[in-house]
Formats: C-alpha cells, sequence, structure tokens
C-alpha cells in the first residue's frame, strides 16, 4: 500500500492571496485604458468622438480611418499614409539587425576569448559609449556621413542604427561568451579549430537564446527609433515613426483624431507582436551538457 | 634538451600574470612513455604548467620541447598532445561521433581514416552504443570517457589531463581512475596529469612532481615521496590523515643524537640524517599516524612511550585516535576492532628510522 500524500495544505485564498490579484488586475485595467480609449476612438466617425465620452463604444464602427491611416493619410505634402512609412522601418530593421548582431558577436567573442594588448581597455571604452547621450553624437556624424556620400540614404541610416547598438550588443554578447565554460574553447584549439572556425563550429550553435534578446532588443529599438530616422534617413527613407509622427502633425482642417489613433496603433504593432511570438524563444539550457549537468 | 628518452621538457619556464608570478623559472623532463602527476594545493601552478605545455597559455620565458622538438610558440593543435578537461568540455551540439571526430576534422584527414580512429576509441573505452547521442544524454562518467575518447583519436604521444576525475563522484572516480591506468598500460603514451587529490596521484604515477607556489617541491616516486619528503610541505600534503609534526630540538647524549620535545626524547640513531646533525638545531620531527603502534607492537618498537587518548575519530577501515607526546598533539591509526577510547592510558611506540626531521627554520629535511 503506497502511502498517500496528506498533511496540513496551506490554504489556497487568503486574504494576502486576494489583495495580490485585485492589485494585479486593477493594474492591468490602468495600463489597458489608453489603448482601449484608442481602439475605440479609432473605430468612431468624428462626429461620435466629439458629441460622446470617450470611452463609449462605437455606435457606427468602421474600419475606414485604419484604411486611411495606412494608405492615403497625409505626411505633409503627400498623401500615401503610413505604408511607404512602414516599409521604409522594415528595409531599415531588415538590414541593421542583422549587421548589428553579427558585428557585435563577434566583438564579444573575441573580447571574451581572443585577448590581446589592449582589449579590456577597448571594452571599457565601448561601454562607455552605452552612456553618451545620442543627440551629442548627431551633429559629427552627420559631418562623418556626409563626407562620405551617405547622409540620408539608406546605408547610411543602417550604419548609423549598427553603431549605436554596439556598445549595449557587444556587452550582452560579451557577458553570454563569459558565461560558456572557458574549457570548451580550450578543447576546440586542442581540435585545431581557429578564430572563425571556433565561432561558427562551437560558438554560434550555442548562442541561439541570446541571440534572441538581442534581436528582441535590436527589433524593438530600431522599430521605435525617432531621432535618426529623422536626421539620417532621408526623405525617401523616412521610418513609419517619422511618417506617424506628420500625419499627427498635419493640421489642415479638423484634427482627425480616429485616423491617428489607428495610425498609432498600426506603427506600435510590429514590436508588440515581436514580444508576444518571441516570448516562448526566451529558451535556456542550450548549453545543457557541455559542462557537468 | 634533456636526454634521448625524453618525451617532455620543461625549461626554466616562468609565467607571470601581471605582477604575480604563477610559475618560477621552473624545470620538468618527463620520460618517454611516463605517466607524471602534477600535484599541489589549489593556485600552486600546476593547471598553468599543463596548459603551458598545451599551449594554452604563452609562457612569459623559457622553453618547452615535446618529442624533440621546441613547440614554445607552436599553436596547440600542431604539438603532438591531446588534452582532456575537468568539465569535459564537449561539444554540446554535436554527437558523440561528431566530438571525437571535430579535432580530424579540423586536420582534414580523409574519412575513412576518421572512421578508423573513432571505431577504435570508442572500442577502447566503450562508448560504441552512445556514438549517435548527444552530450547532453550522457551521464558524468560517460561524458569524461567520451572526453578521453577525443583525446584518442588524435593519435598523439602525449596525453595531458586536468582534473579529469574532480567532477564525478567517489565511485565513479575509483572506476575511471583504474581505467585510465589501464589505458596507460595499453597505449604506454606519455601522460601528465594535474590532481589535487592525493590518492589519484599516489595511484596512477610513476613520479609525483609536488608543486607549491609556482615551484616543483619534490618529483620521486610516489612511495619515495611518501617515505622520504623533502620538506615539512610535502610531508604535510601526502599522506592522509596527515603526519604528526613535534616541536623541538635535536641534542646530542652519549655521542648519538637525540630528539627532545617536552619530556620526550626521541633516539635518532636508526635516523639517516641528510647532512650533519648539529646539536642544538630547532627542529621538528615528523611521524606518520599509521607509523605509531600500539600495545605490545609499541613496546617492541625502538622507541616507546605512554599516552593518554584524547579524541577517538572512527574512519570505518581503521579509528584515529589522538594522544600526545612531550606535550604535543599526536595521532595514530588503531585497528578499528580493537581501538582505544577516550581516556584510556595506552603504550604508544615507533621506529624514528621511518620518521622525517625538519630543520624548524627552513622546513628543509634534515
Amino acid at each position: 500500500m503506497a502511502v498517500e500524500p496528506a498533511g496540513p495544505k496551506p490554504g489556497k485564498l487568503t486574504a494576502g492571496r486576494i489583495g495580490i490579484y485585485a492589485f494585479l488586475v486593477v493594474s492591468a485595467l490602468f495600463f489597458l485604458l489608453p489603448l482601449a480609449v484608442m481602439i475605440l476612438t479609432s473605430m468612431k466617425p468624428m462626429d461620435e468622438i466629439h458629441n460622446g465620452n470617450i470611452f463609449a463604444l462605437p455606435q457606427h464602427p468602421t474600419f475606414d480611418y485604419w484604411v486611411k491611416a495606412w494608405s492615403s493619410a497625409c505626411t505633409g505634402r503627400d498623401c500615401y499614409g503610413l505604408s511607404p512609412g512602414f516599409f521604409n522601418s522594415v528595409k531599415i530593421t531588415v538590414l541593421a539587425v542583422p549587421a548589428s548582431i553579427a558585428l557585435a558577436m563577434i566583438n564579444g567573442y573575441a573580447l571574451c576569448f581572443w585577448r590581446y594588448r589592449g582589449s579590456e581597455f577597448l571594452f571599457t571604452v565601448l561601454v562607455f559609449g552605452a552612456f553618451v547621450p545620442y543627440q551629442v553624437l548627431v551633429y559629427p556624424i552627420i559631418y562623418a556621413l556626409s563626407r562620405v556620400g551617405l547622409f540620408g540614404t539608406l546605408p547610411g541610416i543602417v550604419i548609423v542604427h549598427t553603431i549605436f547598438g554596439m556598445p549595449i550588443l557587444t556587452l550582452i554578447f560579451r557577458n553570454f561568451f563569459a558565461s560558456l565554460p572557458v574549457e570548451l574553447f580550450k578543447a576546440a584549439r586542442v581540435d585545431g579549430a581557429g578564430f572563425w572556425g571556433i565561432f561558427v563550429r562551437i560558438m554560434l550553435p550555442m548562442s541561439l537564446p541570446i541571440t534572441v534578446v538581442a534581436v528582441i532588443l535590436q527589433v524593438t529599438g530600431i522599430w521605435n527609433d525617432f531621432l535618426f530616422g529623422l536626421v539620417f534617413a532621408g526623405h525617401d527613407n523616412l521610418p513609419m515613426t517619422v511618417q506617424l509622427n506628420n500625419i499627427v502633425r498635419t493640421s489642415t482642417g479638423t484634427v482627425e483624431y480616429s485616423t491617428n489613433m489607428a495610425a498609432t496603433i498600426l506603427t506600435g504593432l510590429v514590436p508588440l507582436v515581436v514580444y508576444f511570438v518571441s516570448g516562448k524563444w526566451f529558451v535556456r539550457g542550450i548549453a545543457a551538457g557541455a559542462v557537468k549537468g | 634538451m634533456g636526454a634521448t628518452n625524453s618525451s617532455v621538457v620543461v625549461r626554466e619556464v616562468s609565467l607571470n600574470f601581471g605582477a604575480v608570478e604563477v610559475l618560477k623559472s621552473l624545470n620538468l623532463d618527463v620520460r618517454k612513455g611516463e605517466f607524471i602527476v602534477l600535484l599541489g594545493p589549489s593556485g600552486c601552478g600546476k593547471s598553468t604548467l599543463l596548459n603551458c605545455i598545451a599551449g594554452l597559455l604563452d609562457v612569459s620565458g623559457g622553453q618547452i620541447f615535446i618529442e624533440g622538438r621546441n613547440v614554445t610558440w607552436e599553436e596547440p593543435k600542431d604539438r603532438g598532445i591531446a588534452m582532456v578537461f575537468q568539465s569535459y568540455a564537449l561539444y554540446p551540439q554535436m554527437t558523440v561521433e561528431g566530438n571525437l571526430s571535430f579535432g580530424l576534422k579540423n586536420a582534414r584527414l580523409p574519412r575513412d581514416e576518421i572512421d578508423r580512429r573513432v571505431k577504435r576509441a570508442s572500442e577502447i573505452l566503450q562508448i560504441e552504443p552512445l556514438l549517435k547521442r548527444k552530450p547532453a544524454a550522457l551521464s558524468g562518467g560517460q561524458r569524461q570517457r567520451v572526453a578521453i575518447g577525443r583525446a584518442l583519436v588524435r593519435d598523439v604521444d602525449v596525453f595531458l589531463f586536468d582534473e579529469p576525475l574532480s567532477n564525478l563522484d567517489a565511485k565513479l572516480r575509483n572506476e575511471l581512475r583504474v581505467e585510465i591506468k589501464r589505458l596507460h598500460q595499453r597505449l604506454a603514451n606519455t601522460m601528465i596529469y594535474v590532481t589535487h587529490d592525493q590518492i589519484e596521484a599516489m595511484t596512477l604515477a610513476d613520479r609525483i612532481a609536488v608543486m607549491r607556489g609556482g615551484i616543483i617541491q619534490q618529483l620521486d616516486a610516489p612511495h619515495a615521496i611518501y617515505a622520504r619528503p623533502v620538506n615539512r610541505f610535502v610531508a604535510g600534503f601526502i599522506g592522509a590523515p596527515g603526519m604528526n609534526f613535534i616541536d623541538g630540538t635535536i641534542e646530542e647524549a652519549g655521542g648519538k643524537p637525540v630528539f627532545r620535545a617536552g619530556d620526550a626524547r626521541i633516539d635518532l640513531s636508526r635516523y639517516s640524517f641528510e647532512g650533519r646533525s648539529e646539536a642544538g638545531r630547532k627542529a621538528v620531527f615528523g611521524v606518520r599516524p599509521e607509523h605509531v603502534a600500539t600495545g605490545e607492537a609499541a613496546s617492541a618498537m625502538p622507541f616507546s612511550a605512554e599516552a593518554s587518548v584524547e579524541i577517538v575519530e572512527p574512519m570505518g577501515s581503521d579509528t584515529l585516535a589522538w594522544t600526545s607526546l612531550g606535550g604535543q598533539n599526536l595521532s595514530m591509526r588503531a585497528d578499528s576492532e580493537k581501538a582505544p577510547r577516550p581516556g584510556d592510558r595506552i603504550r604508544i611506540g615507533f621506529d624514528p628510522g621511518r620518521a622525517s626531521i625538519f630543520d624548524a627554520g627552513t622546513d628543509m629535511r634534515l
């Protein structure tokens, strides 16, 4: 006869627990409220907005303003909506994210395993870069980029994002590699693998979890960027955030809240989706088995 | 370059990390096919020395020769060495087979040669059923077997082991220790083995190099290190439970050297001094717990005395009893069946000829 687990158990619903849940529910509502207002407003015609409560449900819900925000809202003189900005943002993100991550990965790997004279100093300088306010560097970079003819071009904005991603990404990757057993690196050297061999064959396959983190960080960071896009992208490559700003600030006639709300939600959708989809990719334990498990 | 039968020669090797001298002009001559154990407490430089021999650390001074070749600045892969690590260091994303063949693929060996070597190594280590598995699906003992296999396939003259058994539990450690010894007898390669475990050192080594502070204190056969330690550090480090040390002076009585500590006088005429014994010198008398006898056996010893038992530590196979001699602590190993009890008055005795005497100032053997 097996002995069934028995004995006093802690109560399931205590006053403290109820308090915690109540607090969580209230907090969630508090933070969801602006989103709810945005969604409701984006589906109301203007007269409903003017005459009704902002929390009131739309009486004649419509997606016309979403369509307008996407394809025909005016940003200054052009009236193509947000869509050109969306594709510009996609271009910038798709190019800058892999570029910055690849470079930072190699940086972190070299700084962790192939120490050379001055590498610690270089690392310190690089990390210090994370604390420099962006605005300080805007003018020097404008000057530098225009000297090489890249100011206001797609490669220009990609380079800027890659450079500014370097400090924090290098720090992340270096610390990740430092957490791997150094004996793995030594074993690979005895096995005759070189700088790139060890990087590609040993380290890259183990870097998936930290790479996912870096991708999330970069995608959201670059997508949400406004300053660099405004300054460096040039008229043809303005990202979605800048376009959004232009739509909202274009003041001909009445302010069309519905369109503005729809445009804002559309712009914020990409980082939101990234967070939702990638949550489960925060995988751990890829390195399990390399050391005593 | 050492004698022609040398396998690994370390000449005047120094290594500094900043201002810290980790290795101090160290010399070591390992013969072909010899099993050398580098033994010492943590921080003594034993792993550092092994990494220098492997080429994973650049020396600050001196030279390293392997099989007659100056390899001081060679890459690890070109030195003709293979290495086994404490944490196994298996590549987690590769199968066992991938781990074994990684180095051979890097060396661009032909496919059939790689297969032949992997097959042979996995036969020797009995890891054939594991070849398709990943390291995460292996037990600790299996992982270390694979790590040894990865060294084996390299088909080199010199094997380097960096505390390979330290991560394993006691039972597996004993099993793999025997296996490594068997491997050495079968392959007859040169093996340099780093450990802080004196049982491993004693059981495996042809010669042990006891290290401290970046210097080899003594390099000798295990029994010689046990019986005739060159200084107090080696004497205390080797042997478990540790050697007893009794402070006193060397005197002369009737033309014979005598060690005096408190009211105890130990006749040293059976002790062979390294040099001359000077009367009046402050010294430390070292005797191992297992060399102290009790009862009738004690009376038959060249030196014996009455002592009372203070503390008793049962250790299973035998019992460690703490008494005192000349007012200082003395432990002795007693048969568990006939172990004394605290408070007992017993007769203890030992042969001063098997003891070690060190200078109280320099700690060197007298």
